[in-house]
């Protein structure tokens, strides 16, 4: 039944001792269901696209990023103003970093809208959110890098939010840190987590998240099934979807251009322990909600320090938002929940609303 | 407590007390082995204790080095303190430590208080927190005027 087009001498020799034949028709067999949601499929292959311009770029830097106190600044200096398009990578590395959270953040809440994270892709889910957690890991340990005013009060501000956590928060500080302070010794550890070991975890991760989309196939929307037999369009993945996805990832690929060389990363003022912090110090904007958050919340909330009982709140929410597979047991079961709609619309307004503010104020 | 252990290893040869023994002697040594595995694993991820030089007082500066009305951000040990001029020209110093989330403070002369960029924690000339989310006033330093030598020391 398979169409047996002549195939080149190089691929019957690699098929001979691979069985291509084989991935292809499993490739083949693979479709992507068509309907008014199907626009939400193309954000997690985005997400993976930007995350390899990353690693691409990432390798780039490596090349003349000292990763120390003294010489991290200046590094940076040296790569956007000495190194032949040093500028452009470091600002596409800024830039790309930014719109891959962007991405997966879209990815994360059209899953949870139309509920693909329901049996049997509750794995899926997880390791998805695995992802976006190393992802802000990835974002946060970055931003220190350069060095610079900005960062280094966001990294103090961030790892003693980690420290307030009861119980584990002093270790783990004192962990990320490399000590009670930041110092240089946060910088080295920051740039192994951010080099070495988020990367490989990344990677074995994303691994296993893209075996589950490839071996459970694309989820369809609840009640796609019902549809007659000619209503229920279906798309082949290969080639049609994937050539839509590498047309797309050629559109994100200019625009991130346009954007790196239009708006180039800015490298701020290097970083001074004992100076105050600059007016106007924020977060990357991913982190702006919870900010703007632990801005506005009293000192003492029933006698627990306001910031504790934030981070606490935060903490909680996450692990539901993480969890809510398995206690979202209707839309498991086929049916339509839609007490859970209205908590993910809260749940972006909240963010999107924070965020804001968080400019504004 | 063991009666059927006999019936399917049929090795009544060996008494329960020597299995026993035998079971928990290879146990304890898996677990020493795991313990002396791990043990320097996570000693090592914890950062030393650097000497951290355990400063009592640091001399600032001279008198006329500070105006009226300002502050100043110096090093203190390892962490940041605050030195401030108030606009009757007394001498009050604090730690720049903000109480809320670790950043450093500065004195704001057009509003008259110790702010905190980071999340507009205020503290008054008093190191008090009066507005915004920190739990808990500065830490005071004691100023002492030696000549014309001003010496920010830790309250003992």
């Amino acid at each position: 039944m398979d169409q047996r087009v002549p195939r080149s001498r190089w691929f019957t020799w690699l098929d001979q001792r691979l069985q291509l034949e084989d991935l292809l028709h499993f490739l083949r067999k693979k479709s992507v269901p068509r309907h008014r949601h199907s626009v939400w499929y193309y954000f997690g292959g985005v997400t993976l696209f930007l995350f390899l311009i990353q690693v691409v770029t990432g390798i780039l830097l490596l090349l003349y990023y000292k990763g120390s106190e003294d010489l991290a600044f200046e590094s940076i200096r040296f790569i956007m103003s000495k190194v032949e398009f040093g500028w452009l990578i470091r600002s596409i590395h800024s830039w790309s970093a930014n719109l891959m959270i962007l991405a997966a953040l879209i990815h994360m809440f059209s899953v949870f809208f139309t509920r693909a994270y329901r049996f049997p892709r509750e794995l899926t889910w997880l390791t998805g959110m695995l992802l976006f957690f190393l992802a802000l890991g990835f974002g946060f340990s970055g931003y220190l890098l350069p060095w610079n005013e900005l960062a280094f009060f966001a990294t103090k501000v961030g790892t003693e939010i980690i420290g307030a956590v009861p119980g584990i928060g002093k270790p783990i500080l004192e962990f990320l840190r490399g000590g009670s302070n930041v110092t240089g010794a946060t910088l080295s550890r920051f740039f192994g987590f951010h080099a070495a070991v988020l990367p490989g975890v990344f990677t074995v991760i994303l691994v296993a998240h893209l075996i589950l989309v490839q071996r459970q196939g694309m989820s369809e929307p609840l009640g796609f099934q019902l549809q007659t037999e000619n209503e229920a369009k279906t798309m082949p993945f290969f080639p049609n979807f994937l050539l839509r996805d590498l047309l797309l990832w050629l559109i994100v690929l200019n625009v991130l251009a346009i954007l790196a060389v239009f708006f180039p990363w800015e490298l701020g003022k290097k970083a001074d322990p004992f100076a105050s912090a600059p007016a106007g110090i924020q977060p990357e904007w991913y982190f702006l909600f919870m900010f703007q958050t632990l801005k506005l919340l009293p000192a003492k909330i029933l006698a627990i320090d306001g910031e504790v009982v934030g981070i606490v709140a935060f903490g909680l929410a996450g692990i539901l938002w993480t969890l809510v597979p398995f206690w979202d047991r209707k839309s498991s079961r086929g049916e339509q929940n839609r007490l859970l709609s209205y908590v993910g619309i809260l749940v972006l307004m909240y963010i999107v609303v924070f965020t804001v503010l968080g400019y504004l104020m | 407590m063991r009666d059927n252990e006999t019936t399917y290893t049929g090795s009544s040869a060996s008494p329960p007390g020597r299995r026993d023994f035998l079971k928990y002697l290879l146990g304890g040594s898996l677990l020493g082995w795991l313990a002396s595995l791990l043990y320097p694993l996570f000693a090592y991820l914890k950062p030393p204790k650097t000497g951290e030089v355990e400063v009592s007082a640091v001399n600032v500066g001279k008198i006329e080095d500070f105006p009226k009305d300002s502050g100043v951000v110096f090093r203190f040990g390892e962490r940041p303190a605050l030195l401030v001029r108030t606009a009757d020209g007394e001498f009050r110093a604090f730690s720049a430590v903000c109480t809320h989330l670790d950043c450093t403070v500065q004195y704001r002369k057009d509003m008259g208080f110790i702010w905190c960029a980071c999340h507009n924690g205020k503290y008054d000339l008093n190191g008090r927190n009066v507005s915004g989310p920190p739990p808990r006033p500065l830490e005071v330093y004691k100023v002492v005027l030696q000549g014309d030598e001003v010496i920010v020391s830790k309250n003992v």
